[in-house]
């Protein structure tokens, strides 16, 4: 059997913190922001636990695909910035979704926590072990942030994204292509009870680079043409990378959508996010092909090509 | 040199040829960022077959500069 995609759902925390106020805090300004990251202010969950954003993406996602939570027989999440050490976020999914009937656990990837999650998903499903999986990727990156450090307390924000992925005639998940390079790990961490603590420049440099160079990976296992991608969904960290990989790539900006102006990077939740966003602005139609690509701390990076069979005939 | 540096930064910061002089300043004079000179200098990398740590961004800021610094690593 095959993995496609049958529903998404997200959840966007209320509160909105503005560049503007957010240059209340440090010495930093609109201008700035948007030039160098493309961002204009970010959801903070003032209140709640990342599970209840992640409960809520979920529901949608389950409503989305038109099932009932006891259909689901595995939930994955992804998350590093789980409430708990344990239960995990998965487990608490289960308990306030009631998906009685479902094995859960956790991964930690990160900002490529939704890419690893979607390629387990389908592993776990050609291998015939699970027929419908629900993927939900949760942060809370407020929770991590150093409000004192202006090189990082401006890049993120707070969400969750969640897809429902279930076994099918139909390959709808189709090629994978996973890196990680742990010895580069120091430039992007965040140790427990820690803020992050990132060196840009390198983790710039470094998605700049290996995005595209995954990217080209992919397309050349499914011998597929840039031209017949209708999007490349990236991790939305900063609207620069996603600017030089598509320079880079040869492909016309119009062709990256970016929510991130309204987000900032909410790690694993970015992808879901703008997936579901896209899904429910009608953007997509079956047989579309999309690319989704992730990077971030590990250092990690990977893509997946999809083919869109969302919708019911 | 000059000319293919020039034709490089003229590309990647997207300005005139023309207004590229050996002297010109990265942020003064050709209006880059921190993450435009980045991009550049992997550009750089890949035309020359070369690795320029991060560090030495500070010291690369005008045109002369990156072909001295080129030519000092053997490249011409």
């Amino acid at each position: 059997m095959k993995a496609t995609i049958i529903g998404t759902g997200s959840y966007i925390p209320e509160y909105i913190l503005t560049n503007q106020e957010l240059s209340t805090m440090v010495e930093t300004d609109d201008e700035w922001i948007v030039t160098r990251t493309g961002i204009s202010e970010r959801r903070i969950q003032k209140s709640g636990d990342v599970a209840d954003m992640a409960v809520n993406a979920a529901l949608k996602a389950l409503d989305n695909a038109g099932i009932n939570s006891e259909d689901i027989d595995l939930i994955i999440a992804a998350t590093s910035t789980p409430d708990y050490l344990f239960p995990n976020c998965s487990s608490i999914i289960q308990k306030n979704t009631c998906a009685i009937n479902a094995v859960c656990f956790d991964i930690s990837a990160a900002c490529s926590g939704f890419i690893m999650a979607l390629s387990a998903a389908k592993a776990y499903i050609e291998a015939g072990m699970y027929k419908k999986v629900l993927i939900v990727c949760s942060e809370k990156m407020s929770g991590i942030t150093d409000w004192k450090d202006r090189s990082t307390c401006i890049l993120f924000g707070d969400g969750a994204g969640a897809c429902v992925v279930e076994s099918s005639e139909q390959e709808g998940v189709k090629s994978v292509d996973l890196h990680n390079e742990g010895m580069l790990g120091e430039v992007l961490t965040a140790k427990r009870n820690e803020n992050i603590v990132m060196n840009g420049q390198e983790v710039f440099k470094f998605a700049v680079k290996k995005v595209p160079e995954t990217i080209n990976t992919l397309l050349k296992k499914e011998n597929t043409d840039a031209e017949d991608i209708k999007y490349f969904i990236l991790h939305q960290a900063n609207v620069r990378i996603i600017e030089s990989v598509a320079k880079r790539l040869g492909i016309d900006m119009n062709r990256f959508p970016v929510n991130l102006s309204r987000y900032g990077n909410t790690s694993s939740a970015s992808i879901p996010i703008l997936l579901d966003e896209l899904n429910r602005e009608n953007k997509l139609q079956n047989e579309d092909l999309l690319v989704f690509a992730g990077f971030g701390a590990g250092l990690n990076w990977g893509s997946i090509l999809v083919k869109w069979n969302c919708h019911k005939s | 040199m000059f000319e293919k540096i020039r034709d490089l930064v003229a590309e990647q910061l997207g300005v005139n040829k023309d207004d590229i002089k050996p002297e010109s300043r990265f942020k003064e004079d050709l209006n880059a960022d921190s993450l435009d000179l980045f991009e550049l200098i992997m550009s750089l990398e890949e035309e020359y077959s070369t690795e320029i740590p991060t560090d030495e961004l500070e010291n690369l800021t005008t045109i002369q500069s990156v072909i001295d610094y080129l030519g000092a690593k053997g490249i011409a």
